[in-house]
């Protein structure tokens, strides 16, 4: 069953540090536990989302700039 | 002056738009609300004679999009914009999109608003009307070289700003030749990428700086000033805390500062409310200009309660043509407010955001609250944490901080983190009983207390 990564906040979900940069993770990489993958802007300020657990070929639920509820899934993986 | 009949679109959200929804009805206006779709259950579309969807939740899309707006308000039939503050409030190319469609825009013209957001023409133009401004460059600095000649006339340390910044933004200090030589060319480059401009000018740092800042209104020929407020209160250069008058003021500097500001206005011919932020050394009793707001600002209710003016009613019927129905020896000072912005953040936890959902509310009997919220109300992500102002009047300043300890005794918000339990501890502190709290008082505070959660 694929791991989930939720967003713990309401807010706008953002996969690139600054809109110049590239994604904190691409689209099919890993990650480790306790690597950034995104920031969720709420009311203002940023806040880093974490992979709470290590996994592969990471699948992004959520596009650059959308606004998201507390509790949505921002990614998948394996 | 009777406004039946004719519509004003509100180009704002959350307290500032309810906030003019009220002044407008109290004129006959009928009321347009813009809103983004992620606004659509907020107290000011309810409370709106018509409510225009203007775009998705992003700022940028809705509030920040010139031509979404002004295309919204023609659409709807508006007479007149009002940008409340913030978003495109003080955006000269928007007060200008809004006249070349054919309707008002309530405050300034387009060219007062350019010019006073240029810090460098501001402060040129507070100087030729005799405004007090830091010791500092005469313009901006063009090199290195320049900033040293300055500094060895007015001494370290310094502070090198912006000259499109604001708010705080961009600001660097400096204590040395060696700091300055560093810090130029990098506040040349962040201040080109941060604004699209790298000009820079530098001022005197001023010690145990007082936030004293007056309001003026002016209907473009002649202005009045509405004495002062303080707001010295600050966390991240916010204002969480205000008061009028000022406490640490003496009536001479009191009449000086408000009599110079109104020279300003009216050099510039300024139309509606504007507010002239200063910072006051109490040692020297001198005050130093740092900019002009050419909008209401948030904290304009405790002018409203010291005297008796309603500013918003005010600025809607200048825009509408009315001149300026009051004189200067009209407006006195009467006792005392207070007001404490309640945000959507805990205090207890670092000043997280938190968006929740309205429970039930318990408004104190003798006091303002100028708010967006309703129970039941889920407050958006997207904008600002900013829910309401609580706001108390008092004969003097030691009744008015006695209201404020009664009104946030009784005051309950059930249902979200607000900073309520910060202003229940600051209220107490002896140093702001006294009067005595200065710019960088509230950080320190916040360094060595600790908020009980509520």
């Amino acid at each position: 069953m694929a791991k989930i990564i939720q967003s713990p906040l309401p807010g706008t979900f953002y996969r690139r540090p600054s809109p110049e940069d590239p994604p904190f993770v691409e689209d099919g990489a890993s990650v480790a536990k306790g690597d950034v993958i995104g920031l969720i802007e709420v009311m203002k300020t940023f806040h880093e989302i974490k992979a709470e657990e290590s996994g592969d070929n990471v699948s992004f639920k959520v596009e650059n700039a959308a606004p998201v509820m507390a509790g949505a899934t921002l990614a998948e993986m394996d | 002056m009777d406004l039946t009949g004719k519509s004003l679109f509100i180009a704002n959200r959350g307290e500032i738009a309810v906030r003019v929804n009220h002044a407008a009805k109290a004129l006959g206006c009928r009321v347009i609300q813009a809103h983004s779709d992620a606004d659509a259950e907020m107290l000011a579309v309810r409370l709106a004679d018509e409510a225009v969807e203007i775009g998705p939740a992003p700022a940028q899309q809705s509030y920040l999009d010139i031509d979404k707006v002004v295309q919204a308000a023609v659409n709807a039939g508006a007479d007149a914009v009002h940008p409340g503050y913030g978003f495109l409030a003080e955006n000269a190319e928007f007060a200008a999109a809004v006249e070349k469609a054919g309707m008002i825009f309530v405050g300034p013209t387009a060219d007062t608003i350019s010019r006073m957001g240029d810090k460098v023409a501001a402060r040129e133009a507070a100087i030729a009307a005799g405004v007090p401004t830091a010791p500092g460059s005469k313009g901006r600095i063009e090199s290195v070289e320049d900033a040293l000649g300055v500094v060895a006339d007015i001494g370290y340390p310094v502070m090198i700003k912006a000259a499109a910044g604001g708010g705080g933004r961009g600001i660097r200090v400096a204590e040395s030749d060696e700091d300055l030589t560093r810090l130029i060319p990098q506040a040349q480059a962040e201040a080109a990428a941060a604004f699209g401009d790298g000009g820079l000018y530098i001022e005197r740092m001023v010690t145990d700086a007082r936030h004293v800042e007056v309001q003026v209104l002016g209907d473009g020929t002649r202005a009045i000033h509405l004495y002062e407020r303080e707001c010295s209160l600050q966390r991240r250069r916010q204002k969480v805390w205000e008061e009028a008058p000022a406490a640490c003021l003496r009536e001479d500097s009191r009449q000086r500062v408000c009599a110079a500001s109104v020279a300003l206005a009216e050099a510039v011919n300024y139309r509606g409310a504007g507010t002239l932020e200063f910072l006051y050394e109490p040692a020297r009793d001198e005050f130093y200009f740092m900019e002009m707001n050419t909008r209401i600002q948030v904290e304009h209710p405790v002018t409203e309660m010291i005297t008796g003016v309603d500013l918003v009613q005010e600025m809607i019927r200048i825009a509408f043509g009315t001149p300026l129905s009051m004189a200067q020896e009209d407006i006195k000072i009467s006792g005392h407010a207070l007001e404490i912005r309640v945000n959507a953040e805990d205090p207890s936890n670092n000043f997280m955001p938190f968006p929740g959902i309205v429970g039930a509310m318990k408004v104190p009997e003798h006091a303002r609250f100028d708010t967006m919220l309703y129970e039941g109300y889920a407050i958006p992500p997207f904008y600002d944490s900013l829910l309401g102002k609580l706001i108390v009047h008092g004969a003097d300043r030691d009744a008015a901080m006695d209201a404020l300890q009664a009104a946030l005794a009784e005051m309950k918000i059930d249902g979200l983190k607000t900073t309520l339990p910060l202003f229940a501890a600051l209220v107490r502190d002896p140093q702001i009983r006294a009067g005595e709290a200065n710019t960088a008082f509230l950080e320190d505070w916040l360094q060595s207390n600790t908020i009980e959660a509520a």
